[in-house]
């Protein structure tokens, strides 16, 4: 397919093994200093692509992240896996911390217009907000077919044939092009960024844009009104016998 | 098992034979059940196996000038020696620097009270440019402790306990400034990714280095995503692994470098960061002890510092390596010490935001190793610059790596001295002469008997006088140097000549579990690889380890890598190695009885996750 064009979407997240953090006054977690690493469904995500353009069912990939600075880390990444081009939407960090799916999708779309995408894949959720909503809101404002939480994806006639992971079981639809996928964990197995890979990336466009560039407006629409750990597991009783389980549930009232 | 133990240790004919057996494959050894453990390509090479033979192992290779493996405060400060030399020589130099944490910083833990003289020389504007060194030294404190009481020692000046002008920073974030320094000056920085194999020219001198492969299956097998590493090459590589670097451990064999010198003596050091009630905040306060929770004849002390910048304090102890009861386990001593009630209070109120350990050296100017070979050299605490009774390394691991610069920087960028070179790897002689000629050399001379003082049957006692008269009084000048004694791992006793000890359960809220205070590091390694902690013999934890001292490594682990669980069959033990948990302290290399633990690099951008610790 010449001139097929495939847009991903990169989030960076606070690293998964990493011991989040509330912070003390209780308005988010802890970032400053965190490791982070690109959203490991976004990492699919750019891995599916990449083995479509080397399947030659792509022509060019482009990748974008919304953030700090630090987003072109994580771009750069994607670039060593093999992307073609990066767009860095960049934010200031307060603004960052209320950026919603809406906005995200908001510029998303803008961006798959412009560059005249004829794909967006982007991960089913980010693991730190855990949202699963920029791929189907991108979809909506696109009005393109979407197929999300996707284990398999293969070509099919110029259309799409991707099977799903729903509740009931798996589910093949297919989705007539341009469309929007989201990446579920069986999709693909990512590859490495090697070290070569990495030194090339620094040569490949990345560009620094603002929301405002694509004339949307990240206003937050939602106020974090507090954050708080989970409550800490009251510890349990154990009992001896089925008579002294019902006596202590009498004494608690319950029975 | 005891029998099979013991024939072992004797070194029999038929004690060797037995041991063939075991180890090509414990099921032939009937009564010893070993399943295989070490599967990484370092103890079974590629080579011979045959699920490797349709995979191409060809590298992409690169050169640089100058290559820096380890990206500390020695690595750091070498790199932009490098490049400020360059810089205002007008010359082009290429620097890449790798490093195995994913972010600079990540795997960097330290106490950390510095002294600033090494930062001074390589920026001498520290300040304007914003190096977090923000908690200036107001308090300094030095006790014996005993179970219930606290007993001040008078800290007066000229003492390496005084810490008057110097800084308690978050060393983490201090070599991330460094990192960011380093970029802005022109260093390729290559974080996440871990140099796993030496390189050496055609004549045997150094060429560089290789980073590791990524993707095998736990078996041994080549996956599907499996890349190989890439060669860095290089006029000069400069080693600065820190502590007890692997690839360093190579390079003493290979160009023998230890030959004139002791065998390095090692602590491990572990650390908390404390979020505590402001009003017990006492910043620029520095607090250390000796005498309890140690017994008079094992090395020890603890460290409690208040930071500047928010309610945050750091504490942590150091457990010297050459401790004699294999039943000491030094992650408890640690948990126990903080509920002494002086310090009590301080944790009952406070949270435990951080956790970490690394081994750290002792041995001063005993055990530096020649510095200097054909294509490379060692900086740091690699070969160990640590001032043990200042318990300060960090300012003479960034001299050290500075000195380096400047001779490396002299040796590349003269045609004349690369043509004269014996070999196609350069050899930087000039940095080991100007070391010995500095202060730093000056500095651990003065204090080379103090760390042995201790080993005397007056124990920690006879160390505190010792260092009293000869220190304080004569600056190191008397005649002698006392020596270590031997390397850490052969002073362990047998388990059955020592007693167990008996340490109160954690109460989760001062004390911790292990595995809680694990999970703080961020430490992560993906599962499906070989494990990084290989043994040459796997046979040798159940029939040695276990067998004489009580699996040891059970114990001095701080991540609960090595456990002995029962067999299904219940005939015994087995060794399991949860790799995952490790924090790459490297301890384990260092105190196995047997040596029979080597500790290679995982895959890069694994391992701790510190954030400014």
């Amino acid at each position: 397919m010449s001139g097929f064009r495939i847009l991903v979407g990169c989030k960076r997240v606070i690293d998964y093994a990493v011991k989040v953090r509330v912070k003390p006054d209780k308005t988010g977690v802890v970032t400053e200093g965190v490791k982070h690493s690109m959203n490991p469904f976004d990492e699919i995500a750019v891995e599916e692509a990449v083995r479509m353009k080397e399947k030659k069912l792509a022509s060019e990939i482009i990748a974008v992240s919304c953030g700090p600075q630090q987003c072109q880390e994580t771009l750069r990444t994607a670039l060593a896996m093999g992307v073609d081009r990066a767009i860095h939407v960049i934010t200031e960090p307060k603004e960052y911390e209320s950026m919603q799916p809406i906005h995200v999708s908001k510029i998303l779309s803008k961006i798959a217009t412009e560059e005249k995408a004829d794909l967006v894949i982007v991960g089913k959720q980010a693991i730190d907000d855990d949202c699963n909503q920029t791929g189907q809101m991108t979809a909506s404002l696109l009005d393109w077919p979407q197929a999300t939480f996707a284990s398999k994806i293969e070509k099919s006639n110029g259309d799409l044939s991707v099977m799903r992971e729903i509740d009931g079981g798996l589910e093949t639809i297919k989705v007539k092009v341009p469309a929007v996928l989201t990446s579920d964990l069986r999709l693909n197995e990512p590859r490495y960024a090697t070290l070569p890979n990495i030194m090339k990336a620094k040569k490949k466009p990345l560009v620094t844009k603002k929301p405002s560039d694509y004339g949307v407006d990240i206003t937050p629409r939602q106020e974090i009104v507090s954050v708080e750990d989970p409550p800490v597991r009251q510890a349990g009783q154990k009992v001896e016998s089925v008579e002294e389980l019902v006596t202590k549930l009498k004494e608690a009232g319950l029975v | 098992m005891a029998t099979l133990a013991s024939v072992f240790s004797k070194g029999t004919r038929l004690g060797k034979r037995v041991k063939y057996l075991c180890w090509h494959g414990g099921k032939y050894c009937s009564s010893v059940a070993t399943p295989k453990i070490t599967t990484h390509y370092t103890v079974h090479p590629r080579e011979n196996d045959p699920r490797w033979k349709e995979v191409d192992m060809e590298r992409f290779g690169d050169e640089a000038d100058v290559l820096i493996v380890g990206g500390g405060p020695a690595g750091l400060s070498a790199a932009c020696k490098l490049k400020l030399l360059a810089n205002e020589q007008g010359k082009d130099l290429r620097v890449c620097l790798v490093e195995k944490a994913a972010e600079i910083g990540g795997h960097t833990l330290s106490g950390a009270c510095i002294e600033p003289r090494s930062l001074e020389e390589l920026f001498p504007n520290w300040r304007e440019m914003g190096a977090p060194l923000k908690t200036e030294v107001k308090e300094d404190k030095f006790s014996y402790l005993t179970e219930k009481a606290r007993i001040p020692i008078p800290v007066l000046p000229g003492m390496p306990m005084s810490n008057h002008g110097n800084y308690i920073v978050r060393l983490g974030n201090v070599v991330r400034w460094l990192g960011e320094q380093a970029e802005a000056l022109g260093v390729e920085i290559y974080p996440g990714y871990a140099a796993s194999e030496v390189l050496f020219h055609e004549d045997g001198s150094v060429k560089g280095i290789a980073t590791n492969d990524v993707g095998i299956h736990k078996d041994g097998s080549p996956k599907e995503t499996f890349e190989r590493g890439m060669e860095l090459h290089a006029k000069v590589t400069i080693f600065s692994e820190g502590c007890h670097g692997h690839l360093a451990k190579q390079l003493y064999k290979k160009f023998d470098l230890r030959k004139d010198c002791e065998p390095q003596t090692y602590g491990i050091g572990f650390k908390e960061l404390w979020e505590i009630d402001p009003a017990l905040h006492q910043p620029g306060k520095v607090e250390h002890t000796i005498g309890w929770p140690f017994d008079n004849n094992t090395y020890g002390g603890t460290f409690l510092y208040h930071l500047d910048e928010g309610p945050l304090i750091v504490v942590g102890i150091v457990v010297g390596l050459d401790y004699k009861n294999p039943y000491l386990s030094p992650f408890r001593e640690f948990q126990r010490f903080k509920h002494h009630p002086s310090i009590e209070p301080l944790f009952r109120t406070g949270k435990r935001i951080g956790y970490g350990a690394r081994a750290l050296n002792e041995g001063g100017v005993q055990s530096i190793p020649k510095l200097t070979f054909p294509g490379g050299c060692l900086i740091g605490c690699s070969p160990g610059f640590m001032n043990v009774p200042k318990i300060k390394g960090t300012h003479n691991a960034m001299k050290s790596g500075m000195l380096a610069a400047e001779s490396v920087f002299d040796l590349v960028t003269d045609e004349e001295k690369v043509s004269q070179s014996p070999t196609a790897g350069l050899e930087p002689v000039k940095y080991e002469e100007n070391l010995k000629n500095s202060w730093l050399w000056k500095e651990l001379h003065s204090v080379r008997n103090v760390r042995p003082s201790f080993n005397t049957s007056l124990g920690t006692v006879g160390g505190v006088i010792y260092t009293g008269l000869f220190y304080w009084i004569m600056r190191g000048k008397e005649p002698w140097t006392l020596h270590h004694g031997g390397p850490d791992n052969a002073k362990l006793k047998p388990a059955k000549e020592c007693k167990v000890i008996d340490y109160p359960r954690p109460d989760g809220v001062v004390s911790f579990d292990l595995l809680t205070s694990v999970a703080l590091t961020g430490t992560n390694h993906d599962h499906d690889q070989p494990a990084h902690l290989t043994l040459m013999d796997d046979s040798v934890p159940v029939n040695h380890n276990l067998a004489i001292y009580d699996g040891p490594e059970q114990r001095f682990c701080p991540a609960g890598v090595y456990e002995y669980v029962e067999l299904e069959d219940g005939s015994g033990k087995r060794l399991q190695i949860n790799a995952q948990n490790c924090i790459h302290c490297k301890t384990c290399d260092i105190k196995d009885p047997s040596q029979n633990i080597n500790w290679v690099c995982p895959q890069g951008g694994e391992g701790p996750a510190y954030n400014g610790m």
